[in-house]
């Protein structure tokens, strides 16, 4: 073990060889021998009643081997596919949650839903064949507009006003109290646009029954492969887990939108079986944009009372979260658990009560997508706070730190007891950085040419390493966010470190692996990293929330350190020394004040070997597990300044200057977490400026494609400065936080702001295109010749 | 993709013969929007008749007053060109700002003009520079070439063999993108030639590339950008979609405008 190595070093990524030589293994690379291919036939009605669907001439076509409908599933006993979180609403009832078969029974509810699925030799073949089913659908009014839902016509026969849950969270009286207290309200209408993943990698899946032993494997592009076998048994009914292997292999990016369990895979997985052959699916990307669960879309009013001296008393919110036209794996926890406990943002703020509907439209399904309702919550706090700034003629970097938490732990009125931070230290180094004490001058610089300058603040927080297991439970969750690890440790001293969590383009090989070698003393190269495959895995939650590492390599940690015990019990026999007296460190066991010491690998070929001990006093072998369940959440936080030119004459926003400063706690690869700040801040300029799923009112989804779809491109985005600060997490043994989805969660509020901020008035939409920051100036500049 | 039969002729004149015989035929240039039609099953013609292999359909040389641009010629080829370059600088610019590299290295300017997609770049520059499109069987001006959305003047087995510009002693090409599929919202060729002041747009119109009349008058008496100062264009007419009103497209056709003449007029 080096320095160059070890934790906090910028390693580079073990992993990327293979990426960027095209020897990745993607599902799509996998190919099974006689394997089939899928093609489902989808909706093109957001909603309609299939009075008559005609499979007939579809069997009959070339090289088809099977043509499978909803009735088949119902025959087969396949249950439908689940939400794995349980939400209440305000009077305590349960939320209205409708059935979700993988091939639609009876009806269809958005554009893109699966009426049948016809397998064949080839795709073309299957394809074709599709084209010969003949539907006779009853088309309903499609329900796109969350405003009209509920006087729109049931999507689901359990849930007549299309309303999901009215969930509430906060103490309202208290609330109501703090704000007739109140010397200002400052109030805000927002729309948290719908988005869609776009993982450069589409979504795939291989099904594969083996008849002679009667197991099924699904290789499947999937953040959390354990949690796909757990629904796909216990739920769907595939198989028993035995029975059942899920390998999610290398996977070319998530985002969240493959934490999720699908139709198709698991259509697949059940076909295999059906058409005795292996069957594969793999999305083009239309059927990405159409049936990939999409993020966002929540319609907010917001109400922020402050004192006479501009402190904050209490935030009132209602949204309404579009949860699309099926309850996917997690969609219910995202608007809820997931964004209102985050609305004291870095805030002491002594009353909040939020007030959430989660709604059902004739839409994809709407869940977790990177940040997952925190950046729903950092948006509208950071907009409000900035707003209020402006209303009160403060200084929106002074109104901030005015307002910011200071003492620590502190606890929030909405769930979260914040364990540590440093708010101010993030400000400061972010306004040195952003050299905000000169923004007046480049202002005026900028109108010389005609242009609008203006900068935005976004001081966000979210809540990473979910979660602890208990908490969670008592809010309805059905799983518990434990993480669990193995460490293998090979005769000779080399290491294989099994992981629960998935890495999809976060670099886990690279980190697990810097953090093993470290700890144990050894080589990184010594190190190996196993997951995605439950036949090699025990069990894991996965990966989303920034919980790999707080979670994740806490898990490893506790295997690594009862791996070293274990050594210490194997070196006391070889060295003929007390146990107590065996030191570990740098690699070796030694005995205390003596020169006898024996490296990692030697003590593991003792273990091995077991010469110098017997059975009966220590078990031969070197392997420990270990399961995690953390105690809290763990708080990242930070400050983004954002600041934008913009020409008047055609709208457009340049992002001249992004100043980024986060406190992630510990870090393992400063390299990795950098990589992480710049992608999350590409995602979160996405949702501001670029990005934009837009249905018409006949639910048709006009954005189904890169010809409609913005997604960012490298010209779109300035050179962003990065700094760091560091206060560590106190709730987990490495002190990490997480760094996964800061800088979309930061960036959309610092970037409207900056627009705000520059063309004058609050009323800038996301995405803000050119378009639409072309109408707010002239809004802008009416209300500047009104002055 | 749905099946089809592949001809590959040698010359314009077997291309025609070709297309004469398959009725549902398309001739295949660069193939850049064809092909990823087909894959998407929008499109099934019976066969395709590929020019890629048809001589005497490629280069670019200047003829007496005229750059002549062969119909199968790439848009890179355009793009770096020193003859279009020195000659109409506006128009190697144009080429440069074509999709991404991968479409200009395959795309053509004839089939680019052939399709006349409300949205492409080339149509307005062949119509602000007074082009004649040169088929294998006639030429036709650009103001009678173009016809609307997707419509041209070529009629049934008529093939672009070439396109003549008439050198202009100022043009230049102002686009202004869509932000998604980044062709033209409002794309904006201006070119002066003697007195004869042409304003083309593209992306704006619902019925395709026109000349800007407002623009046109604007600058017919002096071909500088302040001329441009408070004109108007009316926006009836223009399309109007997610990404922008037909307001917004009227108030872009000057603002592009002016920098074009800009641009045209920078030393």
């Amino acid at each position: 073990m080096s320095a160059k190595t070890g934790v906090g070093a910028p390693v580079l990524r073990k992993e990327d060889f293979r990426f960027i030589t095209g020897k990745g293994q993607y599902t799509d690379d996998i190919n099974r021998q006689d394997q089939a291919y899928a093609y489902f036939l989808r909706s093109p009605h957001a909603h309609a009643n299939i009075k008559k669907l005609d499979i007939s001439a579809a069997q009959k076509a070339p090289g088809v081997l099977g043509v499978l409908t909803g009735d088949d599933l119902a025959a087969d006993k396949i249950g439908g596919l689940i939400c794995g979180w349980m939400i209440h609403n305000k009077d305590g009832s349960p939320m209205k949650a409708g059935a979700h078969p993988a091939l639609a029974q009876g009806k269809v509810r958005y554009v893109g839903d699966h009426v049948a699925v016809v397998i064949a030799d080839t795709y073309a073949q299957a394809k074709d064949a599709a084209e010969k089913i003949i539907v006779d659908y009853q088309v309903l009014p499609a329900v796109v507009d969350m405003n009209k839902a509920k006087s729109a016509g049931a999507i689901h026969d359990v849930a007549p006003d299309n309303v999901v849950y009215d969930w509430h969270l906060g103490d309202k009286a208290a609330t109501d109290a703090a704000f007739s207290k109140a010397k200002h309200v400052t109030k805000i209408d927002l729309v948290n646009n719908r988005l869609i993943p776009n993982a450069m990698e589409p979504r795939a899946a291989i099904g594969d029954f083996d008849s002679g032993t009667g197991v099924y494997t699904l290789y499947t592009t999937s953040q959390n492969p354990h949690v796909a076998r757990l629904v796909l048994s216990a739920f769907v009914g595939i198989a028993p887990e035995h029975k059942l292997r899920v390998i999610a292999p290398d996977v070319g990016g998530g985002f969240g939108s493959k934490i999720f369990i699908y139709a198709e895979e698991t259509v697949c997985v059940w076909a295999s079986k059906k058409v005795g052959r292996p069957v594969k699916w793999t999305a083009d990307r239309t059927e990405a944009f159409l049936s990939d669960a999409h993020g966002r879309d929540h319609i907010s009013h917001a109400e922020l009372a402050l004192d006479d001296k501009g402190k904050i008393l209490g935030l009132r919110v209602k949204t309404k979260a579009n949860l699309g036209a099926y309850l996917s794996t997690f969609s219910s926890c995202v608007p809820t658990y997931l964004y209102a406990p985050l609305l004291s943002g870095q805030y002491d703020i002594p009353a909040i009560y939020a007030e959430v509907e989660g709604i059902y439209t004739t839409t994809a399904p709407v869940d977790a997508y990177r940040g997952a309702g925190r950046p729903e919550a950092t948006f509208l706090i950071e907009r409000i706070i900035e707003k209020a700034a402006r209303e009160t003629g403060s200084d929106p970097a002074m109104f901030r730190r005015k307002n910011f938490i200071k003492s620590f732990p502190h606890q929030t009125p909405v769930i979260m007891a914040y364990d540590t931070g440093n708010y101010t230290a993030s400000l400061d180094l972010a306004l040195e950085m952003a050299d905000y004490k000169n923004f007046a001058k480049r202002k005026k610089d900028s109108a010389k040419n005609g242009k609008l300058r203006g900068i935005g603040f976004s001081a966000y927080i979210e809540a990473c390493g979910i979660a602890p297991s208990a908490a969670v439970g008592s809010l309805g969750a059905g799983v518990g966010l434990w993480e669990s690890a193995e460490i293998r440790v090979n005769p000779v001293g080399t290491v294989e470190v099994l992981t629960g969590s998935h890495s999809h383009g976060q670099g886990h090989e690279t980190t697990f692996a810097q953090l093993v070698a470290d700890r144990l003393g050894i080589d990184i190269d010594s190190v190996a990293v196993v997951h995605g495959d439950t036949d090699k895995v025990q069990f894991g939650m996965g990966t989303y929330g920034s919980r790999s590492g707080a979670v994740g390599m806490s898990a490893i940690v506790k295997a690594v350190d009862k791996v070293i015990a274990k050594g210490k019990k194997v070196a006391a026999y070889a060295l003929e020394a007390a146990e107590k007296d065996i030191q570990f460190k740098d690699g070796r066991f030694s005995v205390a004040g003596t020169d006898k010491s024996l490296a990692f690998g030697e003590v593991a070929l003792q273990a091995y070997i077991a010469h110098k001990f017997n059975g009966q006093d220590l078990e031969p072998g070197l392997k420990e597990g270990a399961f995690y369940d953390p105690t809290n959440f763990t708080f990242p936080s930070g400050v983004h300044i954002c600041e934008v030119e913009i020409d008047p004459d055609t709208g457009t926003t340049d992002i001249v200057k992004w100043t980024a400063v986060d406190d992630f706690g510990n870090v393992i690869n400063p390299m990795i977490v950098e990589g992480q700040v710049h992608g999350g801040i590409a995602q979160g300029v996405g949702q501001a400026l670029l990005e934009g799923a837009h249905y018409n009112a006949d639910g048709q989804l006009v954005t189904a494609s890169y010809m409609d779809y913005t997604m960012p491109r490298a010209d779109d985005l300035p050179s962003f400065d990065v700094g760091m600060t560091n206060t560590p997490c106190t709730t987990n043994p490495l002190g990490i936080k997480g760094c996964g989805e800061a800088g979309a969660i930061a960036a959309p509020p610092a970037v409207i702001n900056a627009i705000t901020d520059a063309v004058g008035h609050e009323d800038v939409p996301m995405p803000a295109t050119p378009y639409a920051v072309w109408q707010a100036c002239q809004k802008g500049a009416r209300k500047l010749a009104a002055e | 993709m749905y099946a089809f039969n592949y001809h590959a002729p040698k010359t314009v004149r077997q291309a025609a013969t070709l297309l004469a015989k398959n009725e549902e035929g398309k001739v295949l240039a660069g193939g850049q929007t064809l092909l990823p039609t087909m894959k998407q099953r929008l499109a099934s013609p019976s066969a395709l008749i590929d020019l890629n292999h048809a001589e005497g359909m490629t280069g670019i040389e200047q003829k007496g007053r005229n750059i002549v641009i062969g119909a199968m010629t790439r848009h890179v080829e355009v793009a770096t060109s020193a003859v279009v370059k020195n000659a109409i600088p506006g128009l190697a610019a144009l080429a440069e700002g074509i999709g991404d590299a991968a479409v200009r290295n395959r795309g053509t300017i004839g089939g680019s003009i052939a399709n006349n997609d409300p949205a492409a770049d080339y149509p307005s520059a062949a119509l602000a520079l007074n082009a004649t499109i040169i088929t294998n069987k006639r030429k036709i001006t650009a103001d009678e070439f173009f016809q609307g959305m997707f419509a041209t003047a070529l009629e049934e087995g008529e093939i672009i063999v070439k396109v003549s510009f008439p050198i202009p002693s100022k043009a230049a090409y102002e686009k202004f993108p869509n932000p998604a599929s980044r062709y033209a919202l409002v794309g904006v060729f201006v070119a002066k030639k003697g007195s004869d002041v042409r304003v083309a747009v593209t992306g704006a119109g619902s019925n395709g590339v026109f000349r800007s009349k407002e623009c046109e008058a604007a600058l017919a008496s002096r071909f500088n950008a302040k001329a441009l100062d408070g004109v108007k264009v009316a926006a009836s007419g223009l399309n109007a979609d997610m990404h922008a009103s037909a307001d917004y497209r009227a108030h872009l056709i000057p603002v592009m405008a002016k920098r074009a003449v800009e641009k045209a007029t920078a030393k």
